[in-house]
C-alpha cells in the first residue's frame, strides 16, 4: 500500500515523521492504548522483566567485549584485568554474570507460567513455539559465553558439552572436530565462540520481536484462559500495565543487585577461578544451575546416544506441546488433576535440578530416572490423554464479571462448561 | 602428577564425607576379627569448615587494615617463596593502606626484568608500582623442580577458588596433624585434616613464630592464618569494600524506588476498581 499516513500527533515534528513513517502510531497502538486484558496478577510481569534483562545482559556484554581478550592465552587474565583495571569492570562483569542467572529464573517463571495457565493453546501455538526458540538460543547463548572466562569449568564444560555431538553416527566425531576447530577443545573454540556469544543475542533480539508481533496479533491470554469478550474485559496496556510492570522491574533489579554487590559469586563455580588446564580434569564436571535439569536427563539414560537423544528431546515435547495437550480449557484454575500434575512436573524438574548437582550414584540414579520418566509421561502421556477424560470446572461468562464482581447473577448457569477457544 | 592434589578439591571431599559412614562401619567390624589394616587417607572423613568471625563478613564487612599488612608480611616473608600472585601490581597494595612511599620501597626491593641495553643484552632494573608481583619461579616447570614434582597454585584469586574461601584456607594452615595410626602416607606428602585425600604436598608453611610483627602482635599459628587469608582475601577481592558500600546505597534507592512505584500503581489502578 502506497501512501502517507494520516497522523494524528499534534507536535509538528512527530507528525511529519509519523505522516512518512508511522511508527509513532504504530507504538501507540501496541504499547499505549493495546487493548490489554484487566485480570493480570503479577506473573504477567515476567515477560517485560525478560525484555529488560535482555537488554541489561546486551549492554553489560558490549561493554565486557571492549576489554576482554577471545585469547587462550590471556582470557583468563583479562577478565581478571576487567574486575581489577576497569572502572567499575567488577560491577559490570558481576552484573552479567548474575544477570545470566537472573535471566534463566525470569525466562523459567515466564515458561511455567504459560504451561500453568495454558498460554500455548490456540490460537497461541506460535508464539509460545517461537518462545521456546528463544529459550534453545538463550542455552547456547549462555554455554558459550561461560566458556569466554576460560577457567577450568569453562574449558571441560565445554569438552563434555561439545563431545555429545559425538554421539550422532557416523558423523559425529567429524562435527566435533569442525565445532572445536581442531582436534581437542582450544584456541580456535574460544574464538568462534566468543564471535557466536557476541552474534546470538542480536538473534534473540530478531525473534524475541516476531515472539512481541505474535503475542500483538492472538492477545495476551489471562489468569482465567478465556477469551476477551467485549471492550470491558480489557484495559490499555498504559498506564496500567506499563506502571505494574515497572514494580516488578524494581524488585527484579532489587534481587540482581542483592546478589551482585553482596553475593557475586552465589551461583558461580569455584573451579572456574583456575585457569583452563587441558591435563587436569576436575574431580567433577557440574553446568552451570540453569542446566542442571537437563544435564540429570542426560545421566539418566545409561546409553550416550539416548541420553543426547533425550535431553534434547525435552525441549522438543515443550515445541509440540499445543498438540500434545488436547484439553481446550486453558487456565489449570479449572482443571482440578491438571492443577496437581502441573505441581508434580515442578517437583520433577526440581528434583533433577538436584539431581544433576549430585554424582550419579546410589539414589541420585533412582531420583533421576522416575523425575526423567515423569517429564516425558507428563507431556506425552498424560496431556494427551487428560484431555479427553478430565471434567473441567465450568469456565466464568467473562473476565470482567469476577474482576468486578459483578451484579447480581442472572438465574440459572450462565457459566458454559467449556469453551472451545 | 602430585600437582593434582592442589587443584582437584571440592567434590572429592563430598564423595569422602558421603562414603564414610559405610566405610567407618565395615572397619568397626574388621577390627573386631582382625588386626588393623592400612587405613587409606581417602576413608577419613573431612570435618566441616571451622567458621571464622573475619573482619570482611557481612553486608558492611571491611577488611582490618592491619590484620591486611600483616598477612602481607607473611606472603612475603613465607608463601611467596614458592606461590606467585600475578594478576596483582604492587600499587595495589595502597589498598590495604599501605603509604605511597612503602609500595615504591616494596616494589624496589626486587629485581625485574627491564627490557634490553644499548648492546641489545637483556637487563634488570629495581621493581615500580605499576610492575606485577614478582613471581617466585620463571615458569611452571621450574616451580614443580623445586617443589618435588607438585605445583604451588597462583595465590591471586585462590580465596575464590576454593569451596568455603577464607574458612577454607584458614582450615588447610591450620589443620596440619600427624596422620592418625595405621595410615600410610605418599612420600613427600603431608597430612592436613581438611584437605581432601588429606595429602598435602605442601608442607606446614605457617608455625606460631614464623614471622616477628613489628606491631606488638602476638604472632600464634591462629592469629598468622587469620592474617595471611585476611590478605588472600583481599587480594581476590580488592573491590569488595567499594561493592558492598555502593550495593547498600543501591538496595536503599531500590527499595524506595519500588515504594513509590508501588504507590503510584495503585493509584492508577485506583480508578479500575
Amino acid at each position: 500500500m502506497v501512501g502517507l499516513h494520516k497522523s494524528e500527533f499534534k507536535n509538528p515534528v512527530i507528525n511529519w515523521i509519523d505522516t512518512r513513517m508511522p511508527v509513532f502510531t504504530m507504538m501507540q497502538k501496541e504499547y499505549g492504548s493495546f487493548p490489554t486484558p484487566k485480570n493480570f496478577n503479577y506473573f504477567w510481569n515476567f515477560g517485560a522483566l525478560a525484555m529488560v534483562n535482555l537488554v541489561l545482559m546486551i549492554a553489560t556484554g558490549v561493554f565486557l567485549a571492549m576489554n576482554y581478550a577471545p585469547n587462550s592465552a590471556i582470557a583468563f587474565d583479562s577478565v581478571e584485568h576487567i574486575m581489577r583495571d576497569v572502572n567499575w569492570g567488577w560491577l559490570i562483569r558481576y552484573a552479567h554474570m548474575n544477570g545470566a542467572s537472573m535471566f534463566f529464573i525470569v525466562v523459567y517463571v515466564h515458561l511455567f507460567r504459560g504451561l500453568y495457565y495454558g498460554s500455548y493453546k490456540t490460537p497461541r501455538e506460535l508464539l509460545w513455539m517461537l518462545g521456546v526458540v528463544i529459550l534453545l538460543l538463550m542455552m547456547a547463548t549462555a554455554f558459550m559465553g561461560y566458556v569466554l572466562p576460560w577457567g577450568q569449568m569453562s574449558y571441560w564444560g565445554a569438552t563434555v558439552i561439545t563431545n555429545l555431538f559425538s554421539a550422532i553416527p557416523l558423523v559425529g566425531k567429524s562435527i566435533v572436530t569442525w565445532l572445536w576447530g581442531g582436534f581437542a577443545v582450544g584456541n580456535p573454540t574460544l574464538n568462534r565462540f566468543f564471535s557466536l556469544h557476541y552474534l546470538l543475542p542480536f538473534v534473540i533480539v530478531g525473534v524475541v520481536f516476531l515472539h512481541v508481533v505474535a503475542l500483538h496479533i492472538t492477545g495476551s491470554n489471562n489468569p482465567l484462559g478465556i477469551e476477551v469478550k467485549s471492550p470491558q474485559d480489557t484495559i490499555p496496556f498504559h498506564p496500567y500495565y506499563t506502571i505494574k510492570d515497572s514494580v516488578g522491574i524494581c524488585v527484579f533489579f532489587i534481587v540482581l543487585a542483592a546478589l551482585v554487590f553482596f553475593a557475586p559469586n552465589f551461583f558461580a563455580s569455584p573451579d572456574n577461578y583456575i585457569p583452563a588446564n587441558p591435563l587436569q580434569t576436575p574431580a567433577e564436571i557440574v553446568p552451570e544451575w540453569y542446566f542442571l535439569p537437563f544435564y540429570a536427563i542426560l545421566r539418566s539414560v545409561p546409553n550416550k546416544l539416548g541420553g543426547v537423544v533425550m535431553m534434547f528431546g525435552a525441549i522438543a515435547v515443550l515445541f509440540v506441546l499445543p498438540w500434545l495437550d488436547t484439553s481446550p480449557v486453558r487456565s489449570a484454575r479449572f482443571r482440578p488433576i491438571y492443577r496437581q500434575l502441573f505441581w508434580l512436573l515442578v517437583v520433577s524438574v526440581f528434583a533433577l535440578g538436584a539431581v544433576g548437582a549430585h554424582r550419579p550414584q546410589g539414589i541420585w540414579v533412582v531420583i533421576g530416572r522416575l523425575a526423567t520418566l515423569y517429564y516425558f509421561l507428563h507431556f506425552l502421556v498424560i496431556l494427551p490423554i487428560l484431555g479427553k477424560l478430565e471434567r473441567p470446572l465450568p469456565l466464568p461468562e467473562s473476565i470482567s464479571r469476577p474482576v468486578l464482581g459483578g451484579g447480581p447473577m442472572p438465574g440459572g448457569s450462565t457459566a458454559k462448561p467449556m469453551e472451545k477457544a | 602428577m602430585r600437582g593434582l592434589k592442589f587443584l582437584s578439591l571440592t567434590v572429592a571431599a563430598a564423595a569422602v564425607a558421603a562414603t564414610f559412614p559405610a566405610a567407618a562401619q565395615s572397619g568397626d567390624k574388621a577390627e573386631a576379627k582382625a588386626p588393623v589394616h592400612e587405613i587409606s587417607t581417602a576413608d577419613i572423613p573431612v570435618p566441616p569448615l571451622p567458621h571464622v568471625d573475619w573482619s570482611f563478613n557481612g553486608p558492611f564487612g571491611t577488611f582490618d587494615r592491619a590484620s591486611a599488612q600483616r598477612g602481607f608480611l607473611i606472603y612475603q616473608q613465607v608463601c611467596s617463596n614458592c606461590h606467585s600472585m600475578d594478576q596483582l601490581y604492587y600499587r595495589n597494595l595502597e589498598g590495604i593502606g599501605l603509604s605511597e612511599d612503602q609500595v615504591k620501597a616494596i616494589a624496589a626491593s626486587v629485581q625485574v626484568p627491564g627490557g634490553v641495553n644499548d648492546q641489545g643484552q637483556p637487563i634488570e632494573r629495581p621493581g615500580r608500582p605499576s610492575d606485577h608481583f614478582k613471581a617466585p619461579f620463571p615458569n611452571e616447570e621450574a616451580a614443580r623442580a623445586a617443589n618435588g614434582g607438585a605445583y604451588p597454585p597462583d595465590q591471586s584469586v585462590l580465596e575464590l577458588a576454593r569451596e568455603g574461601g577464607p574458612d577454607y584456607l584458614y582450615a588447610i594452615l591450620t589443620g596440619y596433624a600427624d596422620p592418625p595410626p595405621g595410615v600410610k602416607m605418599m612420600s613427600g606428602m603431608n597430612y592436613n585434616t581438611y584437605f581432601p585425600g588429606h595429602q598435602i604436598a605442601m608442607p606446614q608453611p605457617l608455625q606460631e613464630g614464623s614471622v616477628q610483627y613489628t606491631d606488638g602482635v602476638k604472632p600464634t599459628l591462629d592469629q598468622e592464618a587469620k592474617d595471611v587469608v585476611t590478605f588472600l582475601t583481599w587480594a581476590a577481592n580488592p573491590e569488595m569494600e567499594e561493592r558492598k558500600q555502593t550495593g547498600v546505597r543501591v538496595i536503599l534507592f531500590l527499595v524506595f524506588l519500588t515504594g513509590v512505584t508501588y504507590a503510584v500503581k495503585r493509584r492508577v489502578w485506583s480508578d479500575l476498581h
